[in-house]
């Protein structure tokens, strides 16, 4: 892109160079491109284009032609328009999927976003040991997505003797049906979701605060801001950039949710936990309908790079060098 | 991480080691909280009680399940059900760990895990350091094109390709053949990372051309130039990226569930919630104890780097 050119130092002299004989010109180009290591670049691009071009580029122009195919796995693949959208648009699962990712999105943020950020401004006062606090947050960022699930469903147990049902029968609650109930489904994946990805966000705030300048926080205690007066008007407008990436990160995140439902709740009880990504699974890989699940894919990909192309505005302002 | 000769900056600055040696009086670094106010004991006593309330939320949520799966993983399966706050009211079971590991399969499983992840490291490091040479260091006339071609793929959700990504795997166009259940299915695709790329790319940026350009005199071509400077000098990121390659890929679930379709190929992440059906609640939580071994040990060992490692990628990426 456009940015490295700008970025990169005085390039060194390659290629055919202004005052060549015209005649000689094409020559003289090639062997001094040979000569100049032309070969090897290309040589060195090569894994690198081959791998992108089989596995990124490739199947991003064919997830777009798939989308105007029928599915053709009896068939050979034609063309069909719009249909494979129409089909998609009037399932009558999809405004369950959609409403069900955007319940899953915003419970996200409610439950797993000012708590990083809350930790972090907080870890970043402990002068002494602040090495156990950080391990202890991320501690659960290591642990394999599917250990987290597996564990977790043992966790909501939904008989009163269950983990999370014997702990609140000490307080006199429940017990609770847990993943079972179409209600608390969403909240009890979500809960799980965020216990498993809290601490990385906690990190890259901790990240971002110490590049924060010490004499704002000076110049605010002189103008007589009390500790609370300089997070509210010093740290957190510091910090609004990462707040911005953060926040678009997890959207984009959320909305491409798959593991959590896929293992915990299959997208049950009654489809209370179906998300978009689960539905493209189900039509690519249950039904065998490679239309449908590309023309859904793209539906939702519209918004992701939105999102995406939002965040790479939010990161490059807040990047210190640009 | 070993320190190489004058290491180029990281882009974002490294999160605060936590015990560097400071004056005692004003440190050099200050946050929110002055010394000053330290002093006051209205402050301290605030301070100290949110820091212990905290400490105590995180030895719960955070090491809390952790310890509690090492409790069930020892206990039958009666008393996880049970009594599950109660510590082995049946005695302590230390079979459950053999049969987990040799039954159940484990040690298999995760022997295939650690062959996933490595190849996608290897194959990872390989391709984005080559590329991230070529657009840094080589700069042929059609870097820009290549660099514009990567970094767009940033912009395009994994899901897009997910569904033609599989019938590529499916039937290779062109070469013809099929990847599934290979471990080139997982190793490829995780190789395509624009990510990685990038992150290398600028560190490269960052590397002195004159370093570069002295060597080139001296008469060294680009392998040699990238193999003796350019690598021994990178090992900062390489370790960084290394780290989060390894971890992606040890957590990944949906793309090894579709492309490694016979059992004794797959990586514990997808032979796990098969365990679930097959074997005993003590047995499965034996084998989730066994799976969380590995992952939180490397953690543990290799704290810095992780959590430099993520303090970057939130900043760098992009």
């Amino acid at each position: 892109m456009a940015i490295d050119v700008r970025t990169a130092p005085p390039a060194l002299p390659r290629g055919p160079r202004a005052g060549a004989p015209p005649g000689r010109q094409r020559r003289r180009g090639f062997t001094r491109w040979w000569r100049g290591g032309g070969l090897a670049a290309v040589l060195f691009a090569l894994p690198a284009v081959l791998v992108f071009a089989y596995f990124s580029w490739g199947p991003i122009v064919r997830g777009l032609a798939m989308s105007v195919q029928s599915s053709g796995t009896t068939a050979p693949a034609h063309f069909v328009g719009a249909e494979n959208f129409s089909y998609v648009l009037t399932d009558p699962l999809l405004p369950t999927a959609v409403l069900n990712t955007l319940y899953f999105a915003l419970l996200a943020l409610a439950f797993g976003f000012p708590l990083p950020l809350f930790l972090a401004v907080f870890f970043a006062e402990l002068r002494r040991r602040r090495w156990v606090f950080t391990v202890l947050a991320y501690l659960p960022v290591v642990v394999p997505p599917v250990v987290a699930i597996l564990l977790w469903q043992v966790f909501y147990n939904p008989t009163p003797d269950g983990l999370f049902n014997a702990a609140l029968a000490t307080v006199g609650l429940g017990p609770y049906p847990w993943l079972n109930s179409p209600t608390m489904a969403m909240p009890a994946i979500v809960l799980a979701a965020t216990w498993a990805s809290a601490g990385s966000a906690v990190i890259i705030y901790l990240a971002a605060l110490s590049g924060v300048r010490a004499e704002l926080y000076e110049a605010a205690e002189l103008d007589g801001a009390g500790i609370w007066a300089r997070v509210r008007h010093v740290t957190i407008p510091q910090l609004r950039g990462v707040i911005l990436v953060m926040l678009l990160l997890q959207l984009i995140g959320t909305m491409q949710v798959f593991t959590e439902p896929f293992l915990f709740t299959g997208g049950g009880p009654q489809n209370a936990t179906l998300t978009i990504l689960l539905m493209i699974y189900n039509y690519a890989f249950v039904d065998g309908d490679y239309g449908a699940a590309t023309a859904l894919s793209l539906l939702l990909s519209v918004v992701l790079v939105v999102l995406s192309i939002a965040y790479q505005f939010a990161t490059r302002r807040w990047s210190p060098e640009r | 991480m070993s320190t190489p000769p004058s290491p180029p900056a990281l882009q974002v600055p490294p999160v605060r080691a936590g015990r560097r040696p400071r004056r005692p009086a004003e440190p050099d670094e200050r946050s929110v909280i002055s010394t000053a106010d330290r002093r006051r004991p209205s402050v301290r006593i605030v301070l100290v009680g949110v820091q212990t309330l905290i400490l105590v939320g995180l030895v719960v949520a955070g090491l809390g399940p952790l310890l509690w799966l090492f409790k069930a993983a020892l206990s039958t399966s009666q008393d996880i059900l049970r009594q599950p706050f109660a510590l082995w009211p049946s005695g302590i079971q230390w079979d459950n760990l053999g049969i987990a590991w040799t039954r159940a399969r484990i040690g298999f499983f995760l022997r295939n895990t650690a062959i996933v992840a490595l190849g996608s490291w290897l194959a990872n490091l390989f391709v984005s350091v080559t590329a991230a040479y070529v657009l840094s260091v080589l700069r042929p006339r059609w870097g820009p094109l290549l660099s514009g071609a990567i970094l767009v793929t940033l912009f395009i959700p994994s899901v897009v390709s997910l569904v033609p990504l599989y019938l590529t795997v499916l039937d290779l166009p062109l070469v013809g053949g099929s990847l599934l259940n290979t471990y080139w299915a997982v190793w490829l695709p995780a190789a395509a990372n624009a990510f990685n790329v990038l992150v290398i790319k600028r560190f490269f940026d960052a590397l002195p051309a004159e370093l570069f350009e002295a060597a080139r005199i001296d008469g060294a071509g680009p392998v040699r130039i990238l193999v003796s400077i350019v690598l021994p000098l990178s090992r900062p990121i390489l370790a960084v990226v290394s780290l989060l390659t390894i971890i992606a890929s040890w957590k990944e679930f949906l793309w090894p569930l579709l492309v490694l379709q016979r059992p004794d190929l797959q990586p514990l992440s997808v032979a796990l919630p098969q365990l679930t059906r097959t074997a005993e609640l003590n047995v499965q939580m034996a084998g989730l104890f066994l799976a969380l071994l590995v992952p939180v040990l490397l953690f543990l060992v290799f704290q810095r780097q992780f959590l430099r490692g993520v303090g970057m990628s939130g900043g760098v990426k992009g």
